[in-house]
């Protein structure tokens, strides 16, 4: 090629990058690990950080036990939000995160179906011959907290199953496969597909949920942004929205 | 007791369509060319196959298509042997032969299944399985556990066929004897003459789905009405019409015979009859045509020369007799055979 | 053997995929807590996960033998479409992702499902969540192998068998009994044992439709599952005897049984 070409050519390079974005930042990519019980309210979190930061985030829900095992098998990822804190401190003593901070807290209530056909009013209720009632694994934040609460309340119960995750107890109760089931009351604020029963604060179990940055991150600045808005008023009124109790 | 059939079978374009009857004591061959029909006819006897028409068996109907009457083939009592005896592979040669016995509930079925066994000479093979056997053996297995259950009617599908050459002879005189003391219908079909020969007392010559023919061995080959017939005598067989002496073939050429009559013949030339000549003869033969050597092949001490021209023909002369005229594939010759070694018959 | 010389590519390639097979195993192998194993398998959750798996396995391994083998026969029996169609039946669950065939099977059986929901309103019975479930998943994912092997074994038989024990006599079921099953033998086998390794896999279907719950519906897959978030080592040992006893069924079978495999 004549040298004469080269220069407009490059001009043209050096204009087409500049006519890209001058000022806006570029898109990132965040991949966050979640609770299955925070999907609703992460969800929104999400789009709001979309269009405030340009920050693509991708989630993860699943039982805390589970996510927990993927990032110790080396999961990439750049956010964990667990729905209790042992499960954060076992990752601490991994060394895969450094500090964690507690951004919401969750309490059980009882899922049954819309009309309540079964006239279940308390966890002692649960106890009843013939009543079908699944529960989460107690390997899951969800379940240990439920088997916490039917202790304080001195009932045995015979689950037909223990699921994965809170959110598949709350879905066989929802497709009618179960007369009722211990889940969060975020996810019965949440579905609109289940009508929820209250547990007495003296059974029930505050469960804390914290957040915390991977030290193996690969958008930090990213991770930071969600972790803020999370903590931040508008965060904590998704959370609120969804069930939650804030901090 | 006798078996009285008209059947009738359709399948992919092809016709079966035969009347035939059977009496106990006379073993009744059907001959014929494969793809017959030698096979359906067998198989829509046994009732293993559909067809049309009616079939009586010892007065019982066992086939009645205008009547709705079908006999399932378990209760026909008509025992099949297979052209490659089809023994149970999974049963011992003894318990092969009882499985008829037991299905029909007789009494002591491995008893009465060894001694039959031992009749024929088979009774050291008793526990050997089926695989164990050679051809000959397994096919008398098959025999004698078709026999074994007494059937009313046997039916045999080339019993022979599949068998070694050596063998056959043994298997054939088994088989003979066996029928010989078999007091029910015996029906076998086979393409191989020598089978139907030697076993049949009356043969049904099947060609292409027909009964061209019927009679005793000797008659049907004395009088072939068909080239499958003729080739297995080994006579050359000419049709055409008769006028006087004269029989016209198609294609204008035409044989003086003595007396041919009048209307469709057959004309029968035996290829001894046939002379060859490097040049036209001069001499009483009426007959004189040419014609081309189409193969030249050696019986024995003895030549089957092939002609092809308006006349094809089949000569059988000498070895020495070929060489010294030069008889090779394509050479011209001129046949003469004398009128008195035509024989002609109604079509 | 021939003496041609195979390709160097199609050597290189075939240790490839070998090494696909080997290495998992041998990491299965070689991690396993050799020490602890003793104590893994004397566990109560281990015991009772292997002695469900194997009546659930063994049961449905049956059923499918009651009801997979007449329907070989029918298949084996029927042409052109009918026989396309019936076929991408009885196929479709080997081709279907586990846990959607589990949640078909909530559809048709479930408390609310096609049949399930008449079943629960005039008995009271419900299906989901009891071994019988697992059963029921494992019979629906298993079951095509046997069919399938069965067919095969059925359409080369020589019909002629069947015909000469009908022209000795034999009726329908005597034919069926001591001729065509004994002449199955290979087929059936190698297609019960296709089955049974199946069945004792599964996981999908089972978890979606059966749940989870020690004892009742938790087989060793789910159960190494839900180890392996909590208790590796129990998974990883579970998984081995899941791997000894894939491994001795098929070296124990003799060539000449397993036939169409």
């Amino acid at each position: 090629m004549r040298r004469r070409a080269l220069a407009p050519l490059a001009l043209f390079l050096v204009a087409a990058c500049g006519l890209q974005s001058p000022a806006a930042p570029t898109r990132t990519a965040l991949t966050v690990f979640a609770a299955a019980s925070l999907q609703p309210a992460f969800d929104k979190i999400g789009k709001v950080l979309e269009t405030s930061q340009n920050v693509d985030t991708t989630f993860s829900y699943a039982g805390t036990q589970t996510l927990v095992a993927q990032l110790t098998q080396g999961a990439p990822a750049d956010v964990f939000a667990s729905a209790d804190t042992t499960h954060m401190a076992s990752l601490q003593s991994a060394g895969l995160v450094q500090e964690s901070k507690i951004f919401a807290h969750n309490r059980l209530e009882i899922a049954v179906a819309k009309g309540n056909p079964k006239g279940i009013r308390s966890l002692a209720d649960l106890a009843r011959p013939g009543l079908v009632v699944v529960l989460a694994d107690p390997s899951v934040p969800a379940g240990k907290y439920a088997q916490q609460a039917l202790a304080k309340a001195q009932v045995t119960v015979h689950p037909a199953s223990l699921e994965q995750q809170v959110t598949g107890v709350l879905s066989k109760v929802a497709l009618g496969e179960a007369d009722a089931g211990i889940v969060y009351v975020s996810d019965i604020a949440t579905s609109g597909k289940v009508d929820g029963v209250a547990i007495p604060d003296d059974q029930n179990v505050i469960a804390d949920y914290p957040i915390a940055i991977l030290k193996p991150a690969q958008n930090a600045s990213g991770a930071k942004a969600f972790v803020d808005l999370v903590l931040a008023a508008d965060g904590q009124a998704i959370l609120k929205a969804a069930g939650f109790g804030g901090v | 007791m006798t078996l009285d059939a008209v059947v009738r079978v359709r399948r992919n374009g092809f016709t079966l369509d035969v009347a035939l009857t059977a009496a106990a004591g006379e073993t009744v061959a059907v001959l014929g060319p494969n793809g017959a029909g030698k096979t359906t006819l067998l198989r829509a006897l046994a009732g293993l196959d559909e067809m049309e028409g009616r079939v009586v068996l010892d007065g019982e109907v066992l086939e009645d298509t205008s009547q709705g009457v079908h006999v399932p083939a378990e209760r026909r009592r008509a025992g099949l042997v297979f052209q490659d005896h089809v023994l149970f592979p999974h049963l011992s040669v003894v318990e092969n032969v009882a499985f008829g016995l037991r299905a029909q509930k007789r009494p002591h079925p491995a008893a009465v299944a060894q001694r039959w066994l031992v009749e024929a000479g088979l009774g050291d093979r008793a526990g050997a399985l089926p695989r164990a056997l050679s051809g000959g053996q397994a096919q008398r297995v098959a025999l004698i556990r078709a026999l074994a259950t007494e059937p009313r009617l046997l039916l045999l599908d080339e019993p022979l066929s599949a068998l070694d050459v050596s063998v056959r002879a043994e298997v054939r005189r088994e088989l003979t004897r066996q029928l010989d003391s078999f007091r029910g219908v015996r029906l076998l079909v086979t393409h191989d003459p020598v089978e139907a020969m030697a076993l049949a007392d009356r043969l049904v010559v099947l060609e292409g789905g027909l009964v061209v023919q019927s009679g005793t061995p000797d008659d049907v080959t004395a009088r072939p009405r068909s080239r499958f017939v003729a080739d297995l005598a080994g006579v050359n067989l000419l049709r055409g019409r008769a006028h006087g002496d004269q029989v016209l073939l198609a294609g204008d050429a035409s044989v003086a015979a003595v007396s041919a009559g009048e209307g469709d013949v057959f004309a029968v030339i035996h290829p001894r009859a046939v002379a060859l000549y490097r040049s036209r003869p001069d001499g009483t033969p009426r007959n004189v045509w040419h014609g081309e050597v189409d193969s030249v092949d050696l019986h024995g001490d003895r030549v089957r020369v092939r002609v092809k021209g308006p006349v094809p023909l089949v000569a059988e002369v000498t070895r020495g007799a070929t060489l010294e005229l030069g008889l090779t594939a394509g050479a011209t010759v001129w046949m003469a055979v004398k009128a008195t070694e035509v024989s002609v018959y109604p079509a | 053997m021939s003496r041609a010389k195979i390709p160097a590519a199609i050597g290189i390639l075939a240790a490839l995929g070998l090494l696909l097979f080997l290495l998992p195993l041998a990491g299965l192998i070689v991690r396993a807590p050799w020490n602890q194993a003793l104590g893994e398998l004397t566990d109560p959750t281990t015991t009772t996960a292997l002695g469900l798996s194997l009546f659930c396995s063994l049961t449905a391994t049956a059923i499918a033998l009651i009801l997979g083998i007449p329907l070989a026969m029918i298949l084996a029996r029927t042409r052109g479409t009918l026989r396309n169609v019936l076929r991408a039946l009885t196929t479709l669950p080997m081709v279907l992702p586990p846990v959607v065939g589990g949640v078909a099977l909530l559809l048709a059986f479930g408390r609310r499902g096609l049949v399930g929901s008449l079943l629960y309103q005039a008995f009271g019975i419900q299906i989901p969540f009891t071994t019988a479930a697992a059963v029921m998943a494992e019979t629906f994912v298993a079951m095509p192998f046997l069919v399938i092997a069965v067919e095969a074994g059925l359409r080369s038989l020589d019909h002629r068998y069947e015909e000469a024990a009908r022209s000795l006599g034999a009726g329908y079921w005597r034919v069926f009994v001591r001729v065509t099953l004994p002449l199955l033998r290979p087929a059936i086998f190698s297609g019960a044992v296709l089955c049974w390794a199946r069945a004792l896999g599964e996981f999908g279907a089972t978890i979606t439709f059966a749940g989870n719950f020690p004892g009742r519906t938790q087989t060793v897959p789910i159960a190494v599952y839900i180890a392996l978030e909590t208790r590796p080592e129990a998974a990883i040992t579970l998984s081995l005897i899941l791997l000894v006893v894939s491994v001795a069924l098929l070296a124990g079978m003799r060539e000449r049984w397993l036939g169409a495999l």
